[in-house]
């Protein structure tokens, strides 16, 4: 479904003096965006509902940004906007490839990213702004992908860190049964191993489609959750890992041992969060909300971000052309700011965009890692994730 | 002097005493929403006054007698008498005012609204706006050419140095800088304009008259991150020998020899150094410390940190009344 055009050359039109731009059409540079809608059920907090720009709201002032910028470049951006579900997101593709979009960013799970990446071929240059999975940075690496999500591992390894420097090794790991849930557990073990945290237990908290969000929910859940977290080794932290929201927003006071929470609830690890202020991000914040008139959520940060780096791109390179764009992206000399404190790069082995991880809470950015205790003879930020020597991916 | 509900009796007495404005330091803080004062010859804080919401970009008229606060959050600039701390007046200044630069005839004042893409013109007798300029995302930079035909604007998102002609209000010229440009400063002879990159780490050296970038200066110091150099606040003695350069949180100001842009030293001051400012004679400087709450003082002949003075809560701006 085509959801709208933004960005159009209005803007532009207005400006006193686009300098480089004086007298010549404006060079037009598309993307889209391809947003796959997976029908599960709703989130466990109504405040987790998503928006249904999700995303979208993101890219718009990412082309905002862009075509800012682009006055004085003589450049022009657009995106379309594409909502699919599984079952069409194919069929959607095709569309675009059809169309000649050269840039798409995708907003989909592990497996349907890796189908259309592999859909995309050469064709396109994909933006991965939602899935996480380690294997679609890993084994299943393609080439034409950028990841600009974080990976599970990144934001195991951001948490980890911090753990460590709080003198909290002692972890107790409760992970959900999704695939996504045991593949965050695999990252939580894997950041343990690395950072030299010992988890002491580790139990599963199996989704029997129970009744959630019926109206005596609180009462069962707190009759639950203490019987549930009871008798553990001794531990400094509960870490949960529960993508599918099902559990872990239900352990924060109510866990058998009075213990913090982490994970998928409390002290949670993310691209991006609506409070966060430092480097400039309170503009980036206030930019969205008179946009969007909500909070930014990390799905729209990473849209935003992807559509940044190809906005960026344009204007180092100074050029409009895709296969000049796609060379510079991947190039040494790209870097692009996303008020995160520091320039963000694209790793040359398995093309994930290196990043500080936000460590938050409800209300805050409690820390973001790297923690400066963790040194790296390249980049500080490839002590999140998997770095060059571990590398399963092969172009 | 009974509106100055937060002097203190010192205050009180010293400004009963006589004018003594010469030297006094005028120090914003973002988080307080206040101004402190300081004494630049004890180096002792005078007082500290209400400033608004989010005060940030300061500056003062060449005659002494305005001193104008960029109120963020609040939309306008507010404009105090130096020596009361007394508020005068208000004047436009579009939204999100972050810096601002006067023209160095004292009027109009040139402010850049981060959150809006422009820079405001704004005429601060008649209190009247008389231009809007478009420029890049989150415009912040601005620096002014000595002979004030030129504005500088940096936008941070944009990464451009845009030059305003004063007599059009119309960009002239865009020049493509390092990511995050935050700050211009021009030499006082013309011949040169400097802008810090945040983000991207580098001083760009610009020849003004053609616009094109002359040298990039970087930044390494033995024990700090790369990261962590990221140069905010510059200023350049008048003389044009020497130009410092606030580093943020690598905690460092930058010498730097301004004839060969060459790096000679770095200063340990407090912690995220954001902006600087000389006193009249330039033997002094001073640098605003946003995450320990203090404004370091240097010896500009020495290169010697002095001493450092508590403030109010994330100190951003700073600017010295004139003699």
């Amino acid at each position: 479904m085509l959801k709208g055009i933004v960005g159009l050359l209005a803007g532009a039109a207005a400006l006193a003096q686009p300098a480089a731009a004086q007298g010549t059409d404006p060079v037009l540079i598309r993307a889209a965006v391809l947003r796959v809608d997976d029908p599960g059920l709703p989130p466990i907090s109504r405040l987790d509902l998503p928006p249904e720009d999700l995303g979208f709201a993101g890219a718009r002032l990412a082309i905002e940004d862009n075509d800012t910028t682009g006055q004085f470049m003589g450049q022009d951006f657009e995106a379309v906007e594409v909502t699919a579900s599984p079952d069409t997101a194919e069929a959607e593709m095709a569309r675009l490839l059809d169309e000649g979009f050269e840039f798409i960013v995708v907003m989909a799970d592990d497996a349907i990213t890796l189908a259309l990446a592999d859909q995309v071929g050469d064709q396109a240059m994909v933006f991965n702004a939602l899935a996480r999975g380690d294997n679609l940075r890993g084994a299943d690496c393609r080439f034409n992908t950028i990841h600009v999500a974080p990976s599970r591992a990144m934001l195991a390894d951001g948490l980890a860190q911090f753990l460590m420097w709080k003198n909290w090794p002692d972890w107790f790991l409760i992970h959900g049964s999704h695939p996504q849930d045991q593949a965050m557990a695999e990252a939580y073990r894997t950041a343990a191993a690395k950072f030299g945290a010992r988890i002491v237990e580790e139990r599963l908290y199996e989704d029997t489609g129970g009744a959630r969000r019926t109206d005596s929910g609180h009462v069962q859940v707190q009759a639950q959750i203490p019987v549930f977290t009871q008798r553990a080794e001794d531990h400094d932290i509960v870490i949960t890992a529960d993508e599918a929201d099902v559990f872990a927003a239900y352990l924060p006071y109510l866990t058998w041992d009075a213990r913090p929470v982490a994970g998928s609830a409390g002290l949670v690890p993310r691209s991006w969060h609506p409070a966060m202020e430092a480097w400039g991000g309170t503009q980036f914040q206030s930019r969205f909300e008179r946009l969007a008139e909500r909070p930014v959520r990390e799905e729209d940060y990473q849209a935003w971000l992807s559509l940044r780096i190809l906005g960026e791109a344009a204007t180092r390179a100074q050029s409009g052309d895709p296969e000049v764009l796609k060379e510079f992206i991947l190039g040494d000399d790209f870097d692009v700011a996303g008020f995160k404190g520091q320039a963000l790069t694209v790793r040359d082995w398995d093309h994930q965009v290196r990043q500080p991880i936000l460590l938050t809470t409800g209300v805050l950015t409690t820390s973001v890692s790297p923690q400066e205790q963790y040194l790296h003879q390249t980049s500080q930020l490839d002590t999140l994730g998997v770095d060059r020597p571990e590398t399963q991916c092969q172009f | 002097m009974k509106h100055l509900l937060s002097a203190t009796t010192g205050l009180a007495l010293l400004m009963a005493a006589g004018p003594a404005m010469a030297n006094r330091v005028f120090v914003s803080n973002e988080r307080s929403n206040d101004i402190t004062v300081l004494d630049g010859e004890t180096m002792e804080v005078i007082g500290t006054y209400p400033a608004g919401n989010r005060p940030r970009g300061i500056t003062i008229s060449p005659d002494g007698t305005e001193l104008y606060v960029c109120a963020s959050d609040d939309n306008l600039v507010r404009v105090f008498d130096p020596e009361t701390m007394e508020e005068l007046h208000t004047l436009p200044s579009g939204p999100d005012p972050e810096l601002f630069v006067l023209h160095p005839s004292g009027n109009p004042l040139f402010i850049a609204n981060e959150d809006d893409n422009i820079v405001t013109v704004v005429d601060v007798e008649t209190r009247e706006v008389l231009a809007e300029v478009p420029v890049g995302v989150e415009p912040e930079g601005m620096g002014v050419s000595p002979d004030g035909s030129v504005v500088i604007n940096t936008s941070e998102t944009t990464n451009m140095a845009h030059f305003i002609d004063t007599e059009t209000y119309e960009i002239t010229s865009n020049v493509l800088v390092d990511s995050r440009p935050r700050f211009a400063q021009f030499t006082a002879d013309g011949s040169k304009l400097y802008v810090t990159s945040e983000i991207g780490g580098t001083v760009s050296v610009i020849d003004p008259a053609t616009q094109e970038i002359t040298k990039k200066i970087s930044f390494e110091i033995p024990g700090v991150l790369p990261e962590a150099i990221q140069p905010v606040g510059a200023r350049v003695t008048s003389d044009g020998k020497k130009l410092y350069v606030a580093l943020g949180p690598a905690n460092r100001v930058a010498v730097v020899d301004a004839e060969t842009d060459e790096v000679l030293d770095y200063l340990l001051v407090g912690q995220r150094v954001w902006q600087l400012a000389f006193n009249p004679d330039e033997t002094r400087l001073y640098t605003t410390n946003g995450n320990s709450n203090d404004v370091s003082i240097i010896d500009v002949e020495t290169d010697e940190v002095l001493r450092s003075v508590q403030v109010g809560q994330q100190p951003w701006g700073v600017v010295v009344a004139p003699n």
